[in-house]
């Protein structure tokens, strides 16, 4: 595992939250010359603590007014194939997130959608007909924020 | 507001964002001129907010991640409120959501392994203020992770 020291938590925090500022930017702003802050942005991707790069778009404004989060349970657990409904949950292009997870639910599905009837076709058309898929629960998105985590 | 063109640009940038201008006017079938207007375009009106590093949380030692779907005390008309302000306060919190639904907030909560998961719960997470019930989602795997628009 790799040791961080305050200058690269200080790296990440900045590029968490702005991932297109060039090295010699964020080198002047911490003090390191531009060659050695893009060498510690190569060690931390090399490392896998900076696993990509996401585009930011506002949601709304591209038409997409509803986030939902539905836990979904497995009808017939053993009689259905996990690999199978994972695979056909993936391929649903308004589900953007699939979490298997273990509790109340067997599957966490972050799914966008234009609106409430948009959501609900979804729901019945794609999620609903799923192989195995049981009972669930939807819950609306209201508001969402990301917390720099440890690197405080 | 958007075109065809523009949409053709947010997939491929989605695709992959680290992308040279080059390589994305090439694969969105536009020219380089007309890329960086409508790149231009489309952040000044807002629709492209910009770019941000993923972390990957296991690489720095976090191997557990736990969904904690909480319900408060409405009763308390400053349930929400003074909630949230005290669970920003929690570094192993890395995301907040707020929900219309049987849930009315879910945290996401990153630890070391079971034991330091077990100690921040009691330790900073049980005693938030207002909370009503709490239930946990304890990750497995993480199939399909790309908040891709269908645009």
């Amino acid at each position: 595992m790799i040791d961080l020291d305050d200058t690269d938590r200080a790296l990440l925090r900045a590029l968490g939250r702005d991932a297109s500022l060039s090295a010699g930017h964020l080198g002047r702003r911490l003090g390191l010359s531009q060659p050695a802050t893009w060498r510690r942005i190569r060690r931390l991707r090399e490392a896998g603590v900076i696993a990509g790069t996401r585009l930011v778009l506002d949601r709304e404004k591209l038409g997409f007014g509803v986030t939902v989060f539905l836990g979904v349970k497995l009808a017939t657990k053993g009689r259905i194939s996990l690999e199978d409904f994972e695979r056909a949950v993936t391929a649903i292009p308004e589900v953007q997130v699939v979490e298997h997870v273990l509790g109340l639910y067997d599957y966490r599905l972050r799914i966008v959608a234009r609106d409430l009837s948009d959501f609900e076709r979804v729901l019945r058309r794609r999620i609903m007909t799923l192989p195995g898929a049981g009972q669930v629960e939807a819950n609306v998105l209201l508001s969402e924020e990301r917390l720099p985590g440890p690197l405080r | 507001m958007l075109d065809d063109t523009d949409r053709r640009i947010l997939r491929q940038m989605q695709a992959d964002p680290d992308l040279a201008l080059s390589d994305l006017a090439a694969r969105a079938n536009v020219t380089p001129a007309t890329l960086s207007r409508r790149l231009e375009r489309m952040r000044e009106t807002g629709v492209i907010l910009g770019k941000r590093a993923e972390i990957h949380w296991p690489a720095l030692g976090y191997a557990v991640e736990v969904n904690l779907r909480i319900t408060l005390d409405k009763t308390q008309s400053r349930a929400f409120d003074d909630f949230l302000a005290a669970a920003r306060e929690v570094p192993e919190v890395i995301e907040i959501q707020t929900f219309l639904g049987q849930v009315d907030v879910r945290l996401a909560v990153i630890a070391r392994d079971i034991a330091h998961y077990q100690q921040i719960y009691r330790e900073r997470l049980l005693t938030l203020p207002h909370i009503a019930d709490v239930e946990a989602l304890m990750q497995v795997s993480r199939i399909k992770n790309d908040e891709s628009l269908p645009v």
